[in-house]
């Protein structure tokens, strides 16, 4: 197995985070795993993105050059990311913020509401995890566990006081396509 | 002249100075040297050395000394010190090392605090190059790169680096001494001795800088370079304390 | 156990692991959370971390506490490293142990901010003015910032010389799972030649001046020697699928690990590809590099930069059979470019050589 993400949309959407939280899932579940922030000619263009990489065997190259699964968080993150993912790819839209149709027609594509149940919750900041879990409950890359368990790693300190609602909003995301466990 | 006249410190090791005859370096090294031992800290110094005329002052002084690359002294002695900040650590720099390519080491260091000694040595000119101008050149003064006397509006003023440092925080100690006669090279050693107790206290940067002599590049015999020198660099470059922390008495 | 770390923040733990407690460092991205990182954990661990004027000022200050004797650290980035070569020249010529990082970034001039790795020939041929060169550890993962750094300060000490890390900009953003040495250093290995005080000893100095060409001479002479020896004994590469291959790709660094992704695909589609990732950039591994292309019919450089490696590749296995790839000023070549140049010249060999499939 190698699983290929890219993690899209503004800065300060918790893009970056995310995807280190999966990584460090990974990591927890004894798998390879790469992170690596927007570099090259990507930085363009308001985005900002992370590129992951989980894997059963050692990670040669940890650029994602043709992702399997696309979360994106804005519009200019659809437009830049959707044509990339190769055929059959998983792509993960917040649709709370972005409403475009996909012309492709080979994509397993998911609307996750993900800022009207963050806010919910507690507050739109969330949407990262509530798309994370509904990636948890679709694929099952790494456990919602795992996952958990990396929250209470990496979370700062000054963090620490929302991690249920970190919690919650996970589960609220894989409620969208199953149980959560 | 002071050579001559007292026995060689145990600081100074016998190898002979390769200076020209009159060059105020063999004094000033002789004056640290002296205080060297008076503190009894020969053994827990480390000296280091900048590039200029000066730049063999790691085969004269007797305790360990490192050789530094032109200007950066102040950042070497740093580097020293920070590693060993219970040693006695001092640079020995020339007018053009200091205030010219090393200007921004030398305000850092005093800006830092940096609990340094820095030993000045202030000729109005680079020596060891054969006598180009220098950052303290005084305005009309010739030399091998302003032949025709240093025009201030086209190589603009001298800096006085005492008082440009004397502003900052970071000092403790800064001192302008000269040794164109026997009193005032005496009042250059007590400045040199309380700049080194300073740095013994630990209480911030120190520097003295030492109006020196340079008759082969000045053109001059020896005593009608200290009589220029008391003449031309004293009114330019003042003489006296800049800066001295509680603890340190102003000059009598 | 592992933990998550971005590069440029394992070679600053790293560093501490190895019993490095001086840094002396200027920012510039991309290797500034080295500084930050170091910022924090040094004062943690008992020592210093210093905010220097310019990497003037910084290189010598790592001068002046490497010749006091202690384990002492650096970085920067293209321009930073062009302000510190005096410096190294002098570090080289005192003989004097410490490391170097140098995070690539795209140049020449402010260049820009992306991975490159156009520091190649300032990093292997000294850089500075003088005749002389230093070790230049290329790590291709996080893991390798950690491993590398922790062997960068052995080699430092065993042969009294700076050392440089070469990694680029991506390496020192990406982040990994590392495994970081079980036993920190605590223990340095004596250094009876530092300058610490003379009490019980004669004095010790440091210095680069000789003015006497005779001895000048037998001080390079000195130099010259060992770094023969450092040539012959720490060469080091990783090989991939170099038996048998016709089409040896060589690369460092991050660029080598997406070479390795093309070799892989290019095998699988039977083409005989391998790689040869040099890990030491100087001494380079070209008897490594000589006998895995022994056999192949044609040899890839890929390289971030108009071509630079390159030179020591054809030193290594002559001028006939290589080609090049590479990108600029910060672009990051893909696994699919570097297939497609592999299949080019097995396209082109064929005719020649014959290509056998895999
Ligand atoms: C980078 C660099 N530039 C220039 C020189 C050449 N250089 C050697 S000594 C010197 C002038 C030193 O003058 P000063 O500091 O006034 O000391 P003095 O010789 O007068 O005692 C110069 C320019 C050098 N060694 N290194």
């Amino acid at each position: 197995m190698t699983e290929k993400i890219i993690i899209a949309g503004f800065g300060g959407q918790g893009v970056l985070f995310t995807g280190q939280l999966l990584a460090y899932a990974g990591m927890m579940e004894g798998k390879h795993v790469s992170w690596i922030p927007s570099y090259g000619a990507e930085m363009r263009g308001g985005t900002a993105h992370c590129a992951v990489t989980i894997a059963d065997e050692e990670i040669s190259s940890p650029l994602v050059e043709e992702p399997g699964t696309v979360f994106v968080f804005n519009l200019p993150s659809l437009l830049k990311f959707a044509p990339r993912l190769k055929p059959g790819g998983m792509l993960l839209i917040n649709s709370s913020l972005v409403k475009q149709e996909v012309k492709r027609n080979d994509l397993r594509i998911y609307s996750v509401p993900a800022n009207q149940i963050a806010e919910k919750i507690k507050s739109a900041q969330l949407a990262n995890l509530v798309m994370l879990g509904a990636y948890l409950k679709l694929t099952g890359v790494v456990s919602f566990h795992s996952v958990a368990a990396s929250l209470e790693k990496t979370l700062p300190a000054r963090r620490r006081h929302l991690l249920p609602y970190n919690r919650q909003a996970l589960e609220e995301g894989m409620r969208l396509f199953g149980e959560p466990n | 002249m002071a050579n001559t006249l007292f026995v060689r410190p145990e600081t100074l090791t016998p190898d002979p100075f390769h200076y020209c005859p009159g060059c105020g370096h063999g004094i000033i090294h002789r004056l640290v040297a002296e205080v060297i031992d008076e503190l009894g800290v020969r053994e827990t110094t480390i000296g280091v050395a900048s590039v200029g005329c000066s730049v063999l002052a790691y085969k004269y002084f007797n305790f360990d000394m490192q050789q530094a690359a032109h200007g950066r002294a102040p950042a070497v002695a740093t580097g020293i010190k920070r590693v060993l900040p219970d040693r006695v650590v001092f640079t020995y720099q020339g007018d053009g090392d200091l205030a010219s390519i090393g200007l921004a080491e030398i305000v850092h260091a005093a800006a830092r605090g940096e609990k340094i000694t820095v030993i000045f040595v202030n000729n109005a000119n680079y020596g060891m190059t054969g006598g180009q101008m220098a950052p303290t050149t005084l305005p009309g003064q010739k030399t091998t790169t302003s032949p025709a006397g240093r025009s201030v509006d086209q190589a603009g003023y001298p800096i006085r680096v005492s008082e440009m440092l004397a502003t900052l925080d970071g000092p403790a100690y800064i001192a302008r001494v000269s040794i164109h006669n026997p009193p005032q090279i005496f009042k250059a050693k007590k400045a040199i001795r309380k700049a080194f107790e300073t740095q013994l206290r630990g209480t911030g940067f120190t520097l003295v800088e030492v109006l020196s002599s340079c008759p082969t590049n000045w053109g001059m015999k020896p005593a009608e370079a200290f009589s220029w020198l008391e003449k031309n660099m004293l009114p330019y470059f003042p003489l006296g304390e800049y800066k001295a922390a509680s603890g340190v008495s102003q000059d009598d | 156990m592992k933990i998550l770390m971005k590069g440029n923040e394992a070679i600053g733990e790293a560093a501490v692991l190895a019993g490095c407690r001086y840094f002396f460092g200027y920012p510039i991205t991309p290797q500034t959370e080295l500084l930050e990182y170091l910022s924090r954990r040094l004062p943690e661990a008992g020592g210093v971390f210093l905010q220097a004027e310019s990497e003037i000022a910084a290189i010598n200050m790592v001068y002046g506490a490497a010749g006091a004797g202690a384990r002492v650290m650096t970085s920067s980035s293209g321009p930073g490293l062009s302000l510190k070569q005096e410096g190294i020249s002098f570090l080289a010529a005192a003989e004097l142990p410490c490391v170097i990082v140098n995070v690539m970034r795209g140049g020449p001039g402010l260049g820009g901010i992306q991975p490159s790795q156009a520091d190649y020939f300032q990093a292997t041929r000294g850089g500075g003015h003088g005749d002389y060169r230093l070790p230049v550890l290329a790590p291709a993962c996080v893991q390798e910032m950690v491993d590398l750094t922790v062997r960068a300060f052995t080699l430092a000490d065993q042969y009294r010389t700076p050392v440089m890390i070469l990694a680029d900009g991506l390496l020192g953003q990406m982040m990994e799972p590392v495994e970081l040495p079980a036993a920190p250093v605590n223990e340095l290995p004596a250094k009876p030649w530092a300058t610490t005080g003379c009490k019980g000893r004669q004095k010790n100095i440091i210095n680069t001046l000789y003015l006497n060409p005779e001895e000048l001479e037998a001080v390079n002479q000195r130099l010259q020697e060992k770094f023969a020896a450092i040539t012959k004994k720490e060469a080091r590469a990783e090989e991939y699928l170099v038996e048998n291959a016709d089409i040896i790709v060589v690369a460092f660094g991050i660029v080598a690990r997406i070479a390795k992704e093309a070799v892989k695909v290019a095998h699988a589609q039977g083409i005989r590809a391998g790689l040869v990732r040099p890990v030491t950039l100087w001494p380079f591994p070209e008897k490594i590099l000589a006998a895995a292309a022994a056999r192949a019919k044609a040899v890839l450089t890929v390289e971030m930069n108009a071509g630079q490696m390159i030179e020591d590749v054809r030193l290594a296995v002559g001028n006939e059979r290589v080609h090049f790839y590479g990108r600029m000023g910060g672009m990051v070549p893909t696994s699919k470019a570097i297939l497609e140049q592999i299949r080019k010249i097995g396209g082109i060999v064929r005719g020649k050589y014959a290509v056998r499939p895999a």
